[in-house]
């Protein structure tokens, strides 16, 4: 087992970013102390084969009750990797989103727009042996918050993944490129660096396209890399 | 560094139906929940309640909390995480969105001692909205002072921060409890750690 380099928060927005209102109460104002990474940090959970059931990755299917999702449908490829280019395999990715109209399922969104019966918006898949993984879904709705007048999320799909150890562990969202919503979106611009942001939109690919029935997209993702040096036990 | 990391992003208000379902009720599966440890698992029982308070004192009901710790022997689980299993997981899960005081809860087994120079702890993730970036803490307890005292990464917090990250065992009809809020700002601000 060896430990993790420090996470890289020249990639990753402040705990305090004013523009996004909640994190004024809600983020620590004072910064985090550094530990050395030890055994605690480079364990982590794994999970088994059966976590995810047979439609999980598929959430055109795995909401339906009487009929097809509304919405444009769309498969989503992505490789899990580290800073180094190593692939991560058998990561779990769980992921949740709004509807094609912007509506989540959550029984706190009080957004008047329509939910979709045939729609839940949560779903999850492992990586491959090559870190590679796949979930097809409906393009999500943008949608109003109260962040400030006349705000509006940019279209996003929710991901939640573990990597190889609980120091790893990351929350992310998937953004869609030529969203005019971006420039304008306070927790996709909480992340200060411009080339870090970049890193947070999908790439749309016709190679990944299903020829009459999905657009496809691609959404990479890196996580920690691992300390050159062995851990001493 | 050949690839620069995915930024974090926050986990929003509306996680509940992917990440916590059975807790709220919706009607998906869960790879995790509030029991870290099942009833077969060998060790001391014990559940971990605290609430989360933002900058204001009031408490917040759309945070997720996760740990991960060490069985009663001090190992760290390397078998798969499994919500119908009756022993030790080592993980749990658990939204401030379904008590009646917004409070975390977790059923676990109080952790052995990892390594020399440790006490006991209880790894801990804090997300919310709000939060664009998780924050880590620990979770030690307060009736293992002697080792506390020898534990090289809780001796490095300033004195005066040290107990934010202690949990106080109390004695209730149902069991035995730990108690330790999470506080965001204020006098009492949690340490969280980079790790």
């Amino acid at each position: 087992m060896s430990t993790f380099k420090p996470r890289d928060w020249g990639s990753h927005a402040p705990f305090i970013a004013p523009g996004y209102k909640s994190t004024i109460l809600r983020g620590p104002s004072r910064a985090p102390l550094a530990i050395k990474s030890g055994l605690t940090e480079g364990t982590g959970p794994r999970f088994a084969p059966a976590a995810v059931r047979e439609l999980d990755f598929d959430l055109t299917k795995n909401g339906v009750v009487n009929g097809e999702p509304q919405g444009e449908r769309i498969v989503v490829h992505g490789r899990v990797m580290d800073t180094d280019g190593r692939p991560q395999p058998d990561i779990l990715v769980e992921i949740w989103q709004a509807n094609a109209a912007g509506r989540y399922v959550h029984k706190v969104d009080q957004h008047e727009a329509p939910l979709d019966p045939n729609f839940r918006g949560s779903g999850r898949c492992f990586t491959d042996a090559n870190g590679n993984y796949k979930f097809y879904t409906i393009k999500p709705g943008a949608y109003p918050w109260g962040n400030h007048f006349n705000a509006w999320r940019p279209n996003h799909i929710h991901l939640s993944l573990f990597g190889p150890g609980f120091a790893t562990r990351l929350v992310t969202q998937m953004y869609f490129p030529g969203d005019p919503l971006l420039e304008l979106d306070p927790i996709f611009l909480g992340t200060e660096d411009a080339a870090a942001r970049e890193r947070l939109i999908a790439k749309f690919s016709i190679d990944k396209t299903e020829e009459g029935f999905a657009l496809g997209y691609q959404f990479d993702i890196v996580l920690r890399g691992r300390n050159g040096t062995p851990m001493e036990n | 560094m050949a690839y620069g990391e995915t930024p974090s992003q926050t986990v929003g208000p509306y996680f509940a139906y992917g990440l916590t379902a059975g807790q709220y009720g919706y009607d998906f599966t869960d790879i995790a929940d509030p029991v870290v440890a099942g009833q077969d698992a060998k060790g001391e029982h014990i559940r971990i309640t605290g609430t989360v308070f933002d900058a204001n004192g009031a408490p917040v009901n759309d945070a997720m909390i996760e740990i991960w710790q060490a069985d009663a022997d001090g190992v760290y689980s390397e078998k798969p995480v499994d919500v119908a299993d009756t022993g030790f997981r080592g993980l749990g899960r658990c939204g401030t969105g379904t008590d009646a005081k917004n409070r975390f809860w977790f059923d676990t087994v109080k952790p052995g001692v990892v390594a020399d120079a440790e006490a006991p702890f209880v790894n801990v993730i804090v997300f919310m909205r709000g939060m664009l970036v998780h924050a880590f803490t620990r979770f030690y307890f307060d009736d293992e002072a002697e080792l506390n005292a020898k534990d090289a990464v809780l001796q490095s917090v300033p004195a005066d921060r040290r107990g934010t990250l202690i949990a106080k065992r109390v004695e209730t009809p149902t069991g035995t409890e730990y108690q330790i809020d999470i506080h965001m700002q204020g006098d009492a601000e949690t340490v969280f750690f980079d790790v």
